[in-house]
Order: C-alpha cells, then sequence, then structure tokens
C-alpha cells in the first residue's frame, strides 16, 4: 500500500504541475489540432480518401503529440536538477517509474480525449455512438506508448540531442502498437465485428506487458549514478 | 595473443569458405525452375539475414550479461555485435531488395518480413546512435544494453504484427516444421555459404573486439600520463 501511495504521490506531483500553468496539455492539444487540420491538405480534400485514412490520421498526430508531450515532462524534470531531487525521494525506483509513468499516461490521454471532437467535427466522424469501444482501443494503446516513452525517454534526457533521438528509438519500438491502434481503430469506425479487433487487442497487451516488466525490471539501471 | 591467433584462423577459414559457397552458389548449384539465375540471390541473401539475427540474439544475451555481471567485456562484445548485424541487415535488405526487382518487380514493397527487417534496421540503427550520443561510457553501455533486450523482445511482436497486416513473401522453406522443400544441391549450396558467413561473423566480432581492448587500453594510457 505504501508504494502505491508513493507512486500517486508523484504522479500527483507531476499532474498538479501540469494543472498550475497546463503548458503541455494546451501545447499537445493544439499541436494534435494542427497535425489533423495539416492532414486533410496533404490528402487533397478528397472526403473518400481522408475517411479511408482517418484512423491512421488519428494515430499519427497521437503519436506526435505524445512525443511532445514526453520531451516536454522529461524537460521539467531536467530544469533546476529535479530529477536529482526525485532521486532522492526515499521510495523505490520502479514507484517513481510508475509514477511518471502514471502522470505522463494521464496527460496523453486527456488529450486524446480532447482531440476526439476535433477529429469527428474536422473529418465528419461519427464516433460518438462508438465510444466506449474506441476507449477500449485507446486506453492499452496509450498505456503502452506511454510506457515505452517513460522508459526511453529517461534514456535521452541526458543527450544534447533528446528531441532528436526519443523519436528516433520510440517510433521504430512501438509500430506495432500503433498498427495496432490504427487497425483497431479502423474496425471501430467503420462499425465492423469487434471479434475482428480483438487480435489486435491481443497485441497491444502482449505490448502493454512486455514494456512495462521490461521497464520496471531495468529502471533502476538507468537512474543510478 | 591468443584472441588474435583465433581471429586469424577465424579470418583464413571464412575467406576459403566463402570462396567455397561463391563457387557452390553461382555454379555448382542448378539454376532455379521458375526463377532462373536470379535465385542465386538467395545464397546470399538468406545467410545475411540469418547471421543478423543471430548477432542480435548474441547483443540480447550479452546486455542481460553486462546488467546482471557488470564486466566491460560482455558491453563490448553486445556493441560489436550489434554492429555486425546492423551492417547484415542493411545489406540482406540490399540483397533482397535486388532480388525482389526481377521477381517481384519492385525494389520494395510492404511485405510482412520485408517491413520486420526494415524495422529491425531502424531500431538498432537508434541503438548506435545512442551508443555514440552518451558520453559517460557506462551509462551508454547501460542504456544500450536495456535497448538491446527490449528491442530483441519487441522482435516477435513487430513480426506478428507485420504478418497481420500483410504478407507477400514466399513463405520461409527451411526453418518450417515438417517437410524441406529445397533441392539437395541447394540445400547443400546455402547451408556452404551459411557456414561460411558464420565464419565471417566470427572473423569480424574477433576483430571488433580487438579493436575495442586496443581503444581501452589507449583510453587508459593517457589516463596514466595525464597523473
Amino acid at each position: 500500500m505504501i508504494f502505491a501511495r508513493r507512486v500517486l504521490a508523484i504522479a500527483w506531483k507531476d499532474l498538479i504541475a501540469e494543472w498550475r500553468d497546463r503548458e503541455s496539455i494546451t501545447a499537445m492539444c493544439f499541436f494534435a489540432f494542427l497535425v489533423l487540420f495539416l492532414f486533410s491538405f496533404a490528402l487533397n480534400g478528397d472526403q473518400a480518401l481522408i475517411r479511408g485514412a482517418s484512423s491512421g490520421l488519428l494515430w499519427l498526430a497521437f503519436a506526435f503529440t505524445g512525443v511532445l508531450g514526453l520531451a516536454r515532462s522529461v524537460q521539467s524534470e531536467l530544469a533546476n536538477d529535479c530529477l536529482d531531487g526525485l532521486l532522492l525521494y526515499p521510495a523505490e525506483r520502479e514507484a517513481i517509474y510508475l509514477g511518471k509513468l502514471l502522470s505522463n499516461f494521464s496527460v496523453i490521454l486527456l488529450v486524446e480525449l480532447i482531440s476526439f471532437p476535433l477529429f469527428a467535427i474536422l473529418y465528419n466522424m461519427d464516433i460518438w455512438s462508438q465510444l466506449p469501444k474506441l476507449l477500449l482501443i485507446t486506453v492499452p494503446a496509450t498505456l503502452g506508448f506511454a510506457a515505452a516513452g517513460t522508459l526511453l525517454s529517461t534514456m535521452t534526457a541526458g543527450l544534447r540531442a533528446r528531441e532528436a533521438m526519443l523519436p528516433f528509438l520510440l517510433f521504430p519500438l512501438t509500430i506495432p502498437l500503433i498498427l495496432a491502434a490504427v487497425r483497431g481503430t479502423e474496425v471501430v469506425l467503420r462499425r465492423e465485428s469487434f471479434d475482428l479487433a480483438v487480435p489486435w487487442l491481443k497485441l497491444m497487451a502482449a505490448f502493454d506487458v512486455l514494456f512495462l516488466v521490461g521497464s520496471l525490471l531495468t529502471f533502476e539501471f538507468l537512474v543510478e549514478e | 595473443m591468443i584472441l588474435q591467433r583465433i581471429e586469424r584462423v577465424l579470418g583464413v577459414c571464412a575467406a576459403i569458405g566463402l570462396l567455397i559457397g561463391l563457387y557452390v552458389g553461382l555454379i555448382y548449384a542448378p539454376p532455379d525452375a521458375v526463377q532462373g539465375e536470379v535465385q542465386r540471390m538467395m545464397y546470399l541473401h538468406v545467410p545475411l539475414i540469418f547471421i543478423s539475427y543471430l548477432a542480435f540474439l548474441i547483443v540480447f544475451v550479452m546486455s542481460i550479461l553486462y546488467l546482471w555481471r557488470r564486466s566491460r567485456q560482455y558491453d563490448a562484445i553486445a556493441h560489436s555485435s550489434a554492429e555486425i548485424g546492423t551492417l547484415f541487415t542493411a545489406l540482406a535488405i540490399a540483397t533482397g531488395s535486388i532480388w525482389g526487382r526481377p521477381t517481384w518487380g519492385a525494389w520494395w514493397t510492404w511485405d510482412a518480413r520485408l517491413t520486420a527487417t526494415a524495422i529491425l534496421l531502424l531500431i538498432f540503427l537508434g541503438y548506435l546512435m545512442l551508443r555514440a550520443l552518451v558520453e559517460d561510457e557506462s551509462r551508454g553501455a547501460t542504456f544500450c544494453s536495456v535497448l538491446g533486450i527490449i528491442g530483441f523482445l519487441d522482435i516477435p511482436i513487430i513480426h506478428m504484427s507485420v504478418v497481420w497486416w500483410r504478407t507477400l513473401h514466399q513463405p520461409a522453406s527451411i526453418l518450417k516444421p515438417g517437410q524441406v522443400m529445397v533441392a539437395p544441391d541447394m540445400l547443400m549450396a546455402l547451408l556452404a555459404n551459411l557456414a561460411a558467413f558464420v565464419l565471417l561473423y566470427g572473423y569480424l566480432l574477433a576483430k571488433r573486439l580487438r579493436l575495442e581492448g586496443a581503444r581501452e587500453e589507449l583510453f587508459n594510457l593517457r589516463i596514466e600520463l595525464l597523473r
């Protein structure tokens, strides 16, 4: 129980800091909107084309936005040596990882939830009747993305080229996750039988388990001095 | 010195093996009934991809050993193996591309195994870039070990995802349960090349390890000099 409270304390600290200036969320929402907006120019405004590609576009927008959020989250820890302070916190390293993961996950998920209406309006999609199923896809996908992202952004935090390195490491590793999310979303938006999305859900579950367990086992090594 | 001797023996064996491999691949083995001479690309392509998987498996094992035991030696092997694996993956994609042009009619298709291999290449390019960018050697070694382990474990998931996504590649003919479907002469040529490439990998790894050892020695000498 103490462990859970420590995890929550770390996540709470990040979320309060985020709530006070709302910088990341604002930037991420605006960015997601912009990406969704710009995609329609890439597809020449062709309605049929846009509808066909919409779930892919949605998840690309989320992936870009997620990287932006992860980068900002690390940046906030680097300012004033906050990371060193965080490591002095008398908790297991796993609690620190889970706390950071929880806050990253919540921020990215919130941005995704805010982006859904924008997506529905811009691409003229009816997502409201499908919302529960959509969430069933979105939550595990976001969890996996945040799990991998939290681990990798800890690695790249100290680098000079961290803005470039994070996507370079994160995107190839998360391709199966993004692919699964895109296919799953497609099944939902096209109102096909949800059975078709089940293999993709299993794939996401495998990915989530791999990255959660892998991160918990190795995080300790990444932050040691 | 013993390493140097092993390296020399490996080098000579690899050179002989590759010559034999070229002979059996280009002259001894019969041309393919359907694809003709182009199919001889297989004798280069399949060993390359096989060795790159072997190299990444060694990266995985050595990364675990490094995190566990903290000996520089393990990391040196992981790093060297990752470099060779990346090179071989790139070559496998290049040879596959040259093979694919006449048989599939395109340099590149978004076929499952092709895509998975390209993703693998990207992951390990990231691995090498990360290693080059982290200034502190032991931190770089730790980061790359974690990446090497997770990257390797991610391979089956990547593979599954792209297989479900699409598939066009001819199914694997040797590493498949049941009857082997390759003509015996062709199989022999392939296995000869495979053996030659294993030797080549061993040779490159030994050479690369010696380079790493020399670099460490130089580093220690410099520190001694500064004192």
